[in-house]
């Protein structure tokens, strides 16, 4: 199906995922490469977001084994686990940034927890991580709710890349971004992938993220992946999803 | 994983050059720092240094950063330190980091005795608002009362009903459980202490009155400010944070007819009926425990206690149930209302919706007691 890929950063295999009788994710198989940023979709409720979390170990499965930077997660002792969460970054849907802590020290907050740094230098790499996600140091001391939904996801950005990760996981990051403020995010994942070097996996509805940000699309339907491969591979698919999806209406609109 | 990094200093010519290798990453940030910082004396010591990165072999955003403070600040000195060896992976992440501006960002919030001073008096003055608050919030909640007689349609009798549950039944329990220990306890120090004077009967008399007219529904009421109280304020305030509050208004409904008059409601019929069941809870415990220590049967506990009581006691118990189920609701929902939007808000919010429940209650008794006490009942 996803194939086997020798350098996957993250290998999914067989994972089953149940809540009471329903089973969201059935034997799902995925590899995804280093340096690469993968795009996830699927139909609304198929588990793209119990995929990701699974992945991320808030949510338990049934059956079914996952690695991550080579560690079976299932296997690691707490020590190596807390190694590979240091090595990872996640942005939530709506950004789960700290309420009662400012923008600032919700930056800090992993890196203050994890290094022993100086106050001048936390202060000055906060700064440069807003930089990079495109704000201004003016925000540092705004609290979460002073924030715009489009300044939250970057704040967000900011503190997943605040240990500077090597992989991160975007739960629909362009979602409820103006199309403007979508394509720069899209493009500052770009920028952020080729800077840091990092392996983006990115669930994601957007189509226009999926032209312009996505090395490789993986498709998550019926609890399986059922096509991954880049966006050509998705549009010559017979599959009646996919052939909606990307070759409907509105993905018209988009390709141009 | 490559080894610690390091940033040698090689003399070449009349130059320097600074030569960092090993990895430069968040893991060595604190020795990196340092490094740095003794390279930065150096400047206006050589015409010229050019730092060296050929022999990075893991380079992060905290190590770019020091690279590119050292090079700041040697070009402070009047130094143009050149970065030579940057392979083609980090050279973005230099750049990168290049267009930061390092203005610092100072933090604005300290301690000081004038801010402490000014703290205290801002709540002293607050106290005036909270009154004008509370009263604000009777008087509009009023208002949806008045507005839902004229058109009984716009009542929520199924919202009335799930609080009635909430709010009543399900602390019939703890109420009865708590009531009729503190029954227990006034009977058997009663006893105790009334003994010595040969005066054992009398406690059904100090039990009568003291759960009837005040234990009973201020004990009640307490804890229903605790139980009840908060979590009005925990549900209103994050429903505000989430705007639901909002998105009500925008439907065109009244946020104090649809969520705060059912809640009221429910607490102001809930409460006589819990200071009810604690009274009779607390009468059962006494007579309980002065029965099985004290030794007075029940039926000449229940004979005292009809001579010992009238109807009075137990009517000034119970019309204060409901004034104080209105002061503990209003609150309550002011508090709700007030929560901004961060979770230690809406922690301060119910915390101070409890207190304040609490302490208005107790006031409430006093002003009832100089009531009762000048109408002579």
């Amino acid at each position: 199906m996803a194939g086997e890929i020798s350098d996957a950063i993250i290998r999914v295999r067989d994972i089953t995922v149940q809540f009471g009788k329903t089973r969201i994710l059935d034997g799902l198989n995925l590899d995804v490469k280093r340096g690469e940023i993968l795009g996830f979709v699927g139909p609304s409720g198929a588990g793209k977001s119990v995929l990701t979390r699974t992945i991320i170990g808030l949510v338990p499965k049934v059956a079914g084994s996952i690695e991550v930077f080579g560690v079976d997660l299932d296997r690691a002792s707490t020590a190596e686990r807390r190694g590979v969460e240091r090595r990872w970054g996640v942005l939530f849907q709506q950004g789960a940034l700290f309420s009662s802590l400012t923008v600032r020290q919700n930056i800090q907050f992993p890196v203050r927890e994890y290094l022993n740094l100086s106050q001048r230098l936390l202060d000055e790499v906060m700064v440069a991580k807003l930089g990079m996600v495109g704000l201004k140091p003016e925000v540092a001391d705004r609290f979460p709710s002073e924030l715009s939904g489009g300044m939250i996801k970057r704040v967000a950005l900011a503190r997943a890349l605040a240990l500077d990760p090597e992989l991160v996981f975007l739960d629909e990051p362009t979602s409820g971004l103006d199309p403007i403020g979508a394509g720069d995010f899209d493009e500052l994942v770009r920028t952020l992938q080729r800077t840091l070097g990092l392996t983006v996996f990115m669930v994601t509805h957007d189509l226009d993220s999926l032209y312009t940000a996505c090395d490789r699309i993986a498709v998550l339907g019926n609890g399986k992946i059922i096509a991954a491969g880049s966006i050509a591979d998705m549009k010559a698919s017979k599959h009646p999803w996919l052939n909606q999806y990307f070759n409907g209406k509105r993905a018209r609109s988009v390709v141009v | 994983m490559s080894g610690d990094p390091t940033l040698e200093r090689i003399a070449q010519g009349n130059g320097l050059a600074l030569c960092a290798a090993g990895s430069w990453t968040a893991r060595f940030a604190p020795a990196l720092e340092k490094m740095v910082a003794d390279a930065e004396k150096l400047r206006g010591s050589r015409p010229n240094i050019f730092i060296d990165v050929s022999q990075v072999s893991k380079l992060d955003t905290f190590g770019a950063w020091l690279i590119e403070r050292l090079r700041r600040s040697l070009a402070d000195g009047g130094i143009e330190a050149k970065i030579a060896g940057l392979s083609a992976n980090y050279s973005s992440l230099v750049d990168e980091v290049r267009r930061i501006k390092a203005e610092p960002v100072v933090e604005t919030r300290s301690v000081t005795i004038t801010g402490m001073l000014e703290q205290i008096g801002r709540s002293v003055a607050g106290v005036g608002g909270t009154l004008v608050g509370l009263i604000e919030m009777l008087g509009a909640v009023l208002a949806a009362a008045g507005h839902v007689l004229i058109r009984p349609r716009g009542f929520r009798l199924t919202s009335t009903i799930h609080h009635m549950e909430q709010v009543c039944w399900r602390a019939v329990p703890i109420v009865v459980l708590i009531t009729f220990l503190i029954g227990c306890i006034i009977s058997q120090q009663g006893i105790f202490h009334f003994r010595k004077f040969g005066a054992d009967i009398f406690v059904v008399d100090m039990l009568g009155v003291l759960v009837l007219r005040e234990i009973g529904v201020l004990l009640v009421a307490i804890m229903v400010a605790g139980r009840s109280g908060s979590a009005y304020t925990a549900e209103l305030g994050s429903m505000k944070m989430r705007e639901e509050i909002d998105a009500l208004r925008t439907m065109g409904f009244d946020p104090i007819e649809v969520l705060i008059l059912p809640r009221m409601l429910a607490l102001v019929l809930a409460l006589p009926i819990l200071a009810f069941l604690g009274a009779m809870a607390a009468l059962y415990g006494g007579g309980l425990v002065a029965y099985l220590y004290g030794g007075v049967d029940p039926e000449a506990f229940l004979l005292r206690l009809r001579d010992a009581i009238s109807i009075d006691h137990f009517i000034v118990g119970i019309i204060k149930a409901p004034v104080m189920a209105a002061v503990i609701g209003i609150v309550a929902c002011v508090e709700g209302l007030a929560v901004q939007g961060s979770a230690e808000s809406l922690g301060q919010h119910t915390t101070s919706s409890v207190v304040k429940g609490i302490f208005f209650v107790i006031v409430m008794d006093g002003v009832f007691a100089i009531f009762f006490a000048s109408i002579g009942m």
